[in-house]
């Protein structure tokens, strides 16, 4: 709660104004608004195919919307690419995981760092001395990010032969190795068992608490988002239908009937 | 000691193996196939940059390997040569010029790879194969429709920049070349891909959506990836040209780019010490089946029972190495490493040098 309140002087991380977009005939995302400021925790709920992703989809630059802006801690982020998104400081993890697979959990974190690196072909090839300094560095941070997050028994390890819990727990790492201003989590509890799950609310609440970040996050399971965030916003058929406390939400006519249908059928 | 181990072994073994040419103890057609090994070496180790490490799927490698040997012959028949007028520069600079041409064509050749890695942005697997395929035939018919190099009658006059060398200091000069210029090529390819920097090539490989998320410049790392490829086999294809003297657009066809990925899938894939040592069986086994003695030999079985039989080398050696190919992908299919190195495989190894 205390970042709620030192928020005064602050851009907001994410600005999305009038947000379309459309795939053909079928808008997956209409007329869609949102403010995040730093520190906040952000819920996007909704019923399957509302076009929550779609949302994370256009924030991190994956498409390119039909109508309306996205300002990045106050940038424009039109016709940028992902990887420059990311740059000003959004960083994202998916819905089904997509680590790297055949490279270990410690060139997982490392690689994630591409952005900053300062260094390129040449430098790598002669190993300058930029190159030995800026490696060492994210070597460093690579690896206390690792002890912070626990994971620093399987630096060495290939992130396929991890439990599933630890793989997504991985997957937060990475996406705050490119340190974020803003962390979208897709459907961050999507197959973890109940315990899994309150560890993962332990987890995200702990990130909130200690990085410097904001997150907003798409979620299924109503007791994550309940639990978790101070503002949710609710879309159906990519309209945003309701948004507010979780309490408030939790209430609204209009989302019970976006999750449960009308009862005069 | 152990960062510096592989160092001196290598240089211990090239001056041996140099002493050894220059005072011929080993005669020049085990010179030339040593050369055709290092040659090979660069072109399994470059392309599996491409093909193992990006895990994109070119199968038009020998194009870039013919623009190197085009230009950096041009180059050397203008500098040193006769055939276009008077050498622009004395024969004495030539052991200083002749890497610089080497380079000045794998540039090229790496200019070049734009041509494939453009249309790498948006496809991939079989699509970019049929564009690669269509650089390569591109590249050669363009170079048999240019008459000031011969056409398709092929281009030659390079052999007067090693006779300046050999002018200069009687030895084996294109040996020392080749040496050199391997040793480079996996020098870079090894630094290049340990790097963080090179890890994204491995990141696009396993995961492209995720790599471009995570910061990873995923368009611009292809365009590197494919310009040290393709400038490696560049320099490859000049050296090539220099050992035998005369370049043919079609010996740069579409069964050369094969012979690479022949030996990129047989080594594994994304192994450098796969590809070094896939390319070094694979020519040495090229050679031990030209002899018809052991072939006759290997097919002893078949033809006692067959006695009209009289399995010429020259063909079967194109049924036997196909037939390991088969042989190897199906037991194997990862290839002789996998996406191992000879450090992983053998961890004593690990002792002596780091190989990561």
């Amino acid at each position: 709660m205390a970042q709620t309140l030192v928020q005064t002087d602050s851009t907001p991380v994410l600005e999305v104004r009038s947000l379309t977009q459309r795939f053909g005939g079928l808008t997956a995302v209409n007329d869609f608004n949102v403010k995040l400021l730093p520190g906040e925790m952000t819920g996007l709920i909704g019923p399957n195919g509302a076009g929550k992703t779609t949302v994370f989809n256009l924030v991190s630059g994956f498409y390119q919307p039909t109508e309306g802006q996205i300002l990045v801690d106050g940038k424009l982020t039109a016709g940028f690419k992902p990887h420059k998104v990311t740059a000003l400081g959004v960083a994202r993890t998916f819905q089904n995981i997509r680590l790297w697979n055949d490279m270990t959990v410690l060139d997982n974190i490392r690689v994630a760092q591409h952005h900053w690196l300062g260094y390129g072909l040449f430098h790598s090839v002669v190993r300058s001395k930029r190159y030995l300094q800026r490696e060492a560095e994210i070597a460093k941070e690579a690896n206390e990010l690792l002890e912070v997050f626990d994971l620093q028994k399987f630096a060495d390890e290939l992130p396929k032969n991890l439990p599933y819990g630890t793989q997504r727990k991985l997957e937060i790492a990475r996406a705050l190795s490119t340190h974020p201003k803003l962390l979208l989590l897709d459907e961050p509890a999507a197959g973890l068992n109940s315990s899994d799950v309150k560890d993962l609310i332990r987890l995200v609440r702990w990130i909130h608490e200690n990085f410097d970040v904001s997150i907003w996050m798409i979620e299924h399971h109503m007791d994550v988002v309940m639990d978790l965030c101070n503002q949710i916003k609710v879309i159906d058929f990519g309209q945003t239908i309701a948004e507010g406390t979780p309490d408030e939400i939790r209430n609204h006519p209009a989302v019970i009937t976006a999750y449960l249908g009308d009862d005069n059928i | 000691m152990k960062k510096y181990s592989l160092n001196m072994l290598l240089i211990v073994f090239a001056i041996g193996l140099l002493f050894a040419a220059h005072f011929r103890i080993i005669d020049s057609y085990i010179q030339i196939v040593v050369m055709t090994i290092g040659i090979n070496i660069m072109m399994s180790t470059s392309l599996n940059l491409v093909n193992g490490n990006m895990g994109e799927f070119t199968c038009g490698h020998a194009a870039f390997m013919c623009i190197g040997a085009y230009i950096s012959s041009i180059l050397s028949v203008f500098c040193f040569g006769t055939k276009f007028g008077a050498p622009l520069l004395p024969a004495a600079s030539v052991v200083i010029v002749f890497p610089i041409i080497l380079l000045i064509g794998g540039a090229v050749a790496a200019l070049s790879s734009l041509l494939v890695s453009v249309p790498s942005f948006k496809t991939r697997d079989d699509y970019l194969a049929i564009i690669s395929i269509a650089v390569n035939y591109m590249i050669i018919s363009a170079i048999e429709n240019m008459d000031f190099v011969g056409g398709s009658r092929g281009f030659q006059g390079m052999k007067d920049t090693v006779w300046a060398m050999i002018d200069i200091f009687d030895g084996p000069w294109m040996l020392f070349w080749v040496i050199n210029f391997t040793v480079f090529t996996v020098w870079v390819i090894r630094r290049f891909i340990s790097s963080t920097y090179g890890k994204g090539v491995n990141a696009i490989c396993q995961d492209e959506v995720a790599a471009e998320i995570m910061s990873v410049n995923t368009n611009k790392i292809k365009i590197i990836n494919f310009m040290v490829a393709a400038g490696l086999a560049g320099c490859a294809g000049g050296l090539y040209a220099h050992i035998i003297g005369y370049v043919n657009p079609q010996s740069f066809n579409i069964l050369k780019s094969t012979e690479a990925m022949v030996m990129v899938y047989l080594g594994g894939m994304g192994s450098l010490s796969g590809a070094i040592i896939s390319a070094v069986i694979f020519t040495g086994l090229l050679e031990v089946l030209r002899s018809q003695a052991i072939v006759d030999g290997l097919l002893s079985p078949i033809t006692f029972m067959f006695p009209d039989w009289e399995p010429s080398a020259g063909v079967i050696k194109w049924v036997m190495i196909p037939l390991l190919l088969v042989i190897v992908m199906q037991f194997r299919p990862e290839g002789i490493m996998g996406n191992r190195e000879l450090g992983d495989v053998f961890p004593k190894l690990k002792k002596f040098y780091r190989f990561k």
